[in-house]
């Protein structure tokens, strides 16, 4: 303490336009989620490459076409939806919020309905042992996952978005599943070019 | 009771696995498949399993039920039985994967010493080939775990928040998660014997890893769940460090130990999701029928390689990073200088990070990859000596004209300089495309990878395990065992690798349980010298464990350093400091005038803020 004291003044000053404050939690709950974000995004992208080192461009002709094109525009309005469930949170509008949550929920199962079709269109025409066949079903398959997770998500906030606990001001949870959909959603939007647009 | 959490742990496991292998067999009779094929059933088994097993460690109790709108339970902060339990105290965790890693390493080091006998003499002396080449693969894939998991489990855990001044980590529960996921790790591999074990190494390549035994797909599910475990360490670590840091702890004004956490983590963050997809398509090719590796179907085992080695080339900057952090970190303390070239060394680290990504392919060049890709990879290679050698000069340049104090720890970190300059330099024969095709899977390479990874970072380990001791276990170690150990180790060490590199450069196959009759005096020499390195870690356990019960109790900062872990009491309490400390300056001002690092409140008593001459 006393040394302290005798210190040289640019020694021991504080630089105060550096100093770290401690960050809200939310802050550090949105970092969280968008390191989290960046991970993943490297096991899409290893993902997608794999297509380019095995099938280079090549894409059968028999992919469906309309069946994709009709899956990707359902899960961008999904991402629409979600978007006004977590607004209408925000403004404390438990109605909005909770017909948005649940319509988001409903366009993420029929997307899911849809990749169930391609997938029993796709055993016919090159099952999961060929080569195109393998690439398809393991890159919709591993997205699918991830939309079910973020369903769970997307229900969980919905069951405890129901007690109104999100008129608290806490929107966190609503945030971060909705953040997470979004996710999804733009993965979809590289594999969908990757499987259905290339060559 | 004590050993609640983990019978309830391993009883969901066993729900969890009955439920998940009779839905797949389930499933499989409806698509007339044979209904109890072993891998299927095995792989949702587990799956299942692992979900039961953490929900019953603790996830569901202190975690899960807020999901529903439940109130998590209260967790037990007092007592040896909390190292049992799901604890979010980092020190808690700290030291379950402190424990945890070293007890793997001395497995895998009696695995060696196995090896090591059948190698003494050339034909079959103790096991046969394949029981050889599945102790050989363990051997490898537990000390990757441990290189890998050990300080960024263990020494990051304990030490991070301290250092920069925090509680705790930034998202506490997904610690404790990500510490239990590494039991049924240990349990997986150790269960590989039981389905004809796994012969493939711990890189796996395939298609022998998609035809072999069952042992094989333990291994795979095995390391798939370790990198969970690694992602969302190196997740946490970078949201602690980059959102915890103390008032006034700057970037410029971190622990060099704490930087090199933050570059490791970037790496373990991002490059671990690649070898997971790896893992992943191989456990498809054997489980589902995909052909990412069967040629005849348009799958390609190049393709694997490549995968493979973007996560596990940057993988070993995992475990070199935080060992150069740790070492410049004691030789600072006990050079009572300021370190040398702090921002060259932060820069160093990040152009490490970098560079990692880009030196994969060299694992490759005898593969059958195209060879106008050989010179860029090998530049590349040889480009991450440049920043690696700022480390080392930094090193030097700290120890140039200090008060060198020659405790255990410091006798370690200048033991890892001596190793690592070898291993640095060896290197360059494989880096290059022209000697590599020579030396390529010979035993030079097995003796390369230990000079950087045992000789480097087991070292900058051992070394660190002396230094924070009696902050972690409140006691001091006996010093002259300590001495008395690092001798016994480092000469064994020299003598074992040295003779290595011989055999390497003579043209021994590595993973081979055999050889040449006229490589046995050298081989002999290996194995001999092997046993009395694998014996000094007697002298190493037996000082730890009685140290630990007996050792005189140890002071707040024994070593007089001036970093803030060293600022609270040994160990410290549950909330770290009695108060937010206050960054004031760099922590390795040794020797200037009037420098301070931090200030504690008063509360405490403590006079960390004393500059240390």
């Amino acid at each position: 303490m006393a040394i302290a004291t005798r210190a040289p003044a640019h020694a021991i000053a504080p630089a105060p336009e550096q100093a770290v404050r401690h960050r809200s939690r939310l802050n550090i709950n949105r970092l969280g989620l968008w390191l989290f974000i960046a991970s993943d995004a490297v096991f899409f992208g290893a993902l997608l490459s794999s297509r380019y080192y095995l099938q280079g461009v090549h894409t059968p002709a028999e992919v469906s076409q309309p069946l994709g094109l009709a899956i990707t525009v359902v899960l961008l309005l999904s991402s629409v939806s979600a978007y006004r469930g977590e607004t209408c949170a925000v403004h404390k509008d438990q109605k909005g919020f909770r017909r948005n949550i649940l319509f988001t929920i409903l366009l993420g199962v029929l997307f899911l309905g849809g990749v169930a079709m391609e997938w029993t269109f796709a055993f016919e025409h090159f099952p999961p042992h060929t080569g195109f066949g393998t690439i398809l079903f393991v890159t919709t398959g591993l997205h699918a996952f991830h939309v079910i997770t973020g369903l769970i998500a997307l229900v969980v906030v919905f069951r405890l978005g129901r007690d109104g606990r999100f008129s608290h001001g806490n929107f966190w949870p609503v945030e971060g599943a909705v953040k997470y959909w979004h996710f999804v959603d733009v993965a979809w939007m590289f594999i969908f070019p990757t499987l259905y647009l290339v060559g | 009771m004590a050993f609640l959490p983990l019978i309830k742990g391993v009883v969901f496991a066993a729900i969890g696995f009955l439920l998940g292998a009779s839905a797949t067999a389930g499933v499989r009779t409806l698509m007339h498949l044979d209904a109890w094929s072993i891998e299927p059933v095995v792989t949702m088994g587990y799956v299942l399993a692992l979900v039961g097993w953490l929900l019953g460690i603790g996830v569901w109790d202190y975690w899960a039920r807020e999901w529903l709108g439940l109130k998590p339970k209260e967790q037990v902060h007092i007592g040896w039985t909390r190292f049992l339990r799901f604890n979010t105290d980092h020190k808690v965790i700290g030291v379950q994967y402190l424990v945890t890693m070293l007890a793997i390493m001395l497995l895998a080091g009696l695995l060696a010493m196995l090896m090591r006998v059948e190698l003494a003499a050339p034909g079959e002396t103790i096991m046969n080939a394949n029981t050889f080449n599945t102790t050989m693969s363990l051997h490898g894939i537990m000390m990757v775990a441990v290189a890998v998991a050990t300080v960024m489990g263990g020494f990051a855990n304990f030490l991070v928040p301290l250092m920069i001044g925090a509680e705790d980590v930034a998202f506490p529960r997904l610690n404790t998660l990500s510490y239990w996921i590494v039991p049924p790790v240990a349990v997986l591999l150790l269960a590989t014997p039981l389905l004809g074990g796994f012969d493939s190494g711990w890189t796996a390549y395939p298609p022998l890893s998609v035809i072999n035994a069952s042992g094989q797909l333990l291994f795979l599910l095995a390391f798939l769940t370790f990198g969970f475990s690694s992602i969302l360490g190196g997740l946490n670590f970078l949201a602690t460090i980059m959102m915890l840091r103390a008032p006034g702890m700057t970037w410029g004004r971190l622990p060099i130990f704490v930087w090199s956490i933050f570059a490791a983590a970037l790496i373990s963050l991002t490059a671990t999701q690649s070898v997971a997809l790896g893992l992943l398509t191989v456990i498809l090719d054997r489980v589902a029928g995909t052909s990412f590796y069967s040629a005849p179907n348009g799958g390609n085992a190049i393709l694997y390689e490549h995968i493979f080695w973007f996560y596990s080339h940057p993988a070993v900057y995992i475990m070199i990073l935080p060992a150069f952090g740790i070492v410049l970190e004691m030789i600072a303390h006990f050079s009572r200088k300021p370190l040398f070239a702090y921002k060259w060394v932060v820069g160093s680290f990040l152009l490490v990070v970098g560079l990692s990504f880009l030196v994969w392919a060299h694992h490759l060049f005898t593969s059958g990859m195209s060879d106008y890709l050989h010179l860029p990879f090998m530049v590349t290679t040889e480009l991450i000596s440049i920043p690696t050698g700022m480390v080392f000069l930094s090193g030097l340049g700290t120890i140039w004209q200090g008060r060198l104090w020659l405790r255990t720890p410091m006798l370690f970190a200048l033991g890892f300089l001596m190793n690592f300059v070898i291993g640095g330099v060896t290197g360059i024969f494989l880096a290059d495309v022209a000697t590599d095709i020579h030396l390529q899977d010979t035993y030079f390479v097995v003796a390369h990878f230990h000079y950087t990874i045992m000789g480097g970072e087991i070292f900058a380990i051992v070394g660190a395990l002396y230094y924070w001791f009696p902050k972690i276990s409140g006691r001091m170690y006996a010093e002259r065992l300590g001495v008395l150990h690092f001798w016994w180790l480092f000469l064994s060490y020299n003598v074992t690798f040295i003779a290595m590199f011989w055999v390497g450069i003579l043209g021994m196959p590595r993973r081979v349980a055999d050889y040449q009759p006229d490589m046995a005096g050298a081989n002999l020499v290996v194995s001999f010298s092997a046993f009395v390195l694998g014996a000094s870690f007697l002298v190493f356990a037996g000082n730890f464990l009685y140290s630990w019960l007996k050792g005189p109790l140890a002071s707040a900062n024994p070593w007089k350093a001036r970093t803030l872990e060293w600022q609270t009491s040994s160990p410290p309490p549950l909330e770290n400091f009695p108060s937010e400390p206050a960054v004031l300056g760099s922590p390795y001002d040794y020797g200037v005038p009037g420098a301070i690092h931090a200030r504690l409140a008063p509360a405490g008593g403590s006079d960390g803020l004393t500059p240390q001459a």
